[in-house]
């Protein structure tokens, strides 16, 4: 990261405490505490309507808080508002591009307005679209194209002046799975120039794979914070997910499985599938003992494994842990999924 | 990707190169959206076509005679209608991802808004340079030469722009913009008509002739007429000129009022 003269002022991007934004009756964020060190990407992670965009939106100085506080790279977004702006970038939630500009007068205007001379500004424009390859697209209006190529134009837009801190609202909404991870890749690679990003999102994949740190709101209100490891570790346990061979078996595995072992094993939905979580906090080597001694116990009672997973909750469960038991406070032990298929780690 | 970084930070663009950079945009948006252009030039055109023909015979005893008399008018009611998308585009503006982004940039605040205007600026040009066009063209003669339809034009063009902020006003505060389009066009249509584009006054019952002669409109439509003719004396200009700055006091401090609380 290299140093610049503009604002090292504590060591923290976004520092907000207790922000409240209401619209009518609506109290859209309610008494949301952040805290984003510098250099990282955070990411904040919420259902629909959860507050993520009203958060970003005073944070980017675009609206008002009615209650609490919020200082961005040590400034107040009330009272230094201007000086915010020029540290900061907005990529919103929909693309930020006027969509009947082509691709390069967009780059152009923006790089004009921050300051940028008409030859400068060209020359800029003409750098950014080479890098995000978007070059055979310059004379094209953003209208036309896909969703993954203004996405990256969006993404562009907010680098013309490489900012200290980038907010990217939902970036990868409505994009198909190679277009996800190409802009992950980039978000990655404007992380490593120094940038600190907030990233909002309602994919936990997207948290899970590009966010060092995690906020989790719900109703308005941060409702679990930390890195991805404490997150999981907070809510959820290791454990095993088996796939018999034949389904009818499965009494008879469960049992066995949960013989002298401290472990909750749960049904699946699909009859061949069993799941096995380990009760407490234990030892990291936990869930392997828990894998060898089931696997060696099926293997002795004749019972075939057609497929076997091992490994940590999703941040799946964890997020779903965390918003549903605010719905249902009841029996939480039985309400937490066991560990999501596909996804389960090996 | 450190090869995209750009740490340098030029001082942003001030108040007028943002403002400018901003009506370049609005041109830009006409070159690739033409057929936004579709009511600059089909109100202005229709009006002059239908009201001379249809009214011209009967009003006037001539097309001829009534065009002479109508073509002031119907560059003031071509241009001042025209004005309403001011409103109604800004209003879809605002909707877009793309103005948060300005917003969020460190320029000045109301620089967007200026921008646009300054760029509408050239659609009312284009409304009312058809309307002369084509009034030249059915046969309209101004007495007063290029030199009063110039400043006749610059005189619309004023108060077009004065009156645009209102309708910006609308455009910050209703939701959408067929909202603005409906509510500007139910503000206009009697603003306009209650004056004496159409006709002279002296046939309408007093009441109404008391409406037109305070109606700005009125106001300027005598100044345009008679800047067009020739004859122009100073107090339909000034008062033209006065309501153009009255406009411009009321309702751009509100605009950008209402738009920095947005």
């Amino acid at each position: 990261m290299k140093t610049r003269t503009t604002g090292i002022i504590g060591d923290l991007a976004v520092e907000t405490d207790g922000l409240v934004k209401t619209f009518g009756a609506t109290r859209a964020v309610d008494g949301v505490s952040l805290a984003v060190p510098r250099g990282c990407v955070y990411g904040v992670l919420g259902p629909n309507g959860a507050g993520k965009t009203t958060t970003i939106r005073i944070l980017a100085t675009l609206l008002r808080p009615d209650g609490g506080s919020a200082r961005v790279l040590g400034r107040d977004v009330v009272r230094e508002a201007a000086a915010v702006r020029r540290l900061i970038s907005l990529t919103g939630q929909f693309a930020s591009v006027d969509a009947d500009l082509t691709a390069e007068e967009n780059l152009v205007l923006l790089a004009r307005l921050l300051g940028h001379s008409r030859i400068r500004a060209r020359q800029r424009a003409g750098e950014l679209l080479d890098a995000f390859g978007l070059t055979a697209a310059a004379r094209q209006q953003a209208s036309r194209l896909s969703g993954g190529m203004r996405r990256k134009l969006d993404l562009a837009a907010s680098i013309i002046v490489t900012p200290d801190l980038l907010f990217l609202d939902e970036p990868t909404t409505g994009l198909d799975p190679r277009s996800r991870s190409a802009l992950w890749e980039t978000v990655r690679g404007i992380v490593a120039d120094g940038t600190t990003v907030l990233l909002t999102t309602q994919y936990l994949d997207e948290a899970d794979k590009l966010a060092d740190r995690i906020a989790v709101i719900d109703h308005g209100r941060v409702i679990a914070a930390g890195t991805r490891g404490e997150l999981k570790a907070s809510t959820g346990s290791a454990g095993i997910r088996i796939r018999l061979l034949d389904p009818a078996q499965r009494d008879r595995a469960r049992d066995l499985i949960a013989s002298g072992q401290a472990v909750t094993v749960h049904d699946e939905p699909d009859p061949a599938i069993i799941s096995a979580r380990i009760q407490a906090q234990r030892r990291p080597a936990a869930a392997g003992e828990l894998a060898a001694h089931a696997l060696t116990r099926l293997a002795g009672a004749g019972i075939g494994v057609s497929d076997f997973a091992l490994g940590q909750p999703s941040l799946d469960e964890v997020f779903l842990a965390l918003t549903g038991s605010q719905a249902a406070s009841a029996s939480t032990e039985q309400a937490q999924p066991a560990l999501a298929g596909t996804e389960a780690v090996l | 990707m450190t090869a995209i970084s750009a740490r340098q930070r030029p001082a942003p663009a001030g108040p007028a190169a943002a403002s400018l950079a901003f009506a370049w945009r609005s041109l830009l948006k006409i070159r690739h959206v033409p057929e936004q252009l579709g009511d600059v030039i089909g109100i202005p055109v229709l009006f002059t076509l239908l009201f001379t023909y249809l009214f011209g015979g009967a009003l006037a005893g001539s097309t001829h005679g009534y065009l002479q008399f109508l073509l002031p008018g119907t560059l003031t009611l071509a241009v001042v209608f025209v004005t309403v998308y001011s409103g109604v585009t800004l209003n879809a503006d605002l909707a877009t991802g793309a103005f948060d982004r300005f917003r969020s940039l460190p320029v000045w605040r109301p620089a967007p808004i200026l921008g646009a205007l300054i760029g509408d600026l050239g659609r009312y040009l284009l409304a009312g340079g058809l309307v002369i066009g084509l009034g030249l063209a059915m046969g309209y003669r101004p007495a007063g030469g290029a030199a009063g339809v110039i400043a006749a034009t610059a005189l619309v063009l004023l108060f077009a722009s004065a009156l645009s902020w209102a309708w910006i006003t609308l455009g910050l505060v209703l939701r959408s913009p067929s909202a603005v389009m409906s509510i500007g066009f139910v503000i206009l249509f009697p603003v306009t008509f209650m004056s004496n584009i159409f006709v002279d006054p002296a046939t309408m019952p007093g009441w109404l002739r008391g409406v037109s002669d305070v109606n700005p409109v009125s106001h300027l439509v005598t100044a345009t007429r008679t800047l067009m003719a020739g004859t122009a004396t100073a107090p339909p200009v000034l008062w033209a000129v006065a309501s153009a700055g009255v406009l411009t006091a009321v309702f751009a401090p509100l605009a950008v009022l209402l738009y920095q609380r947005k």
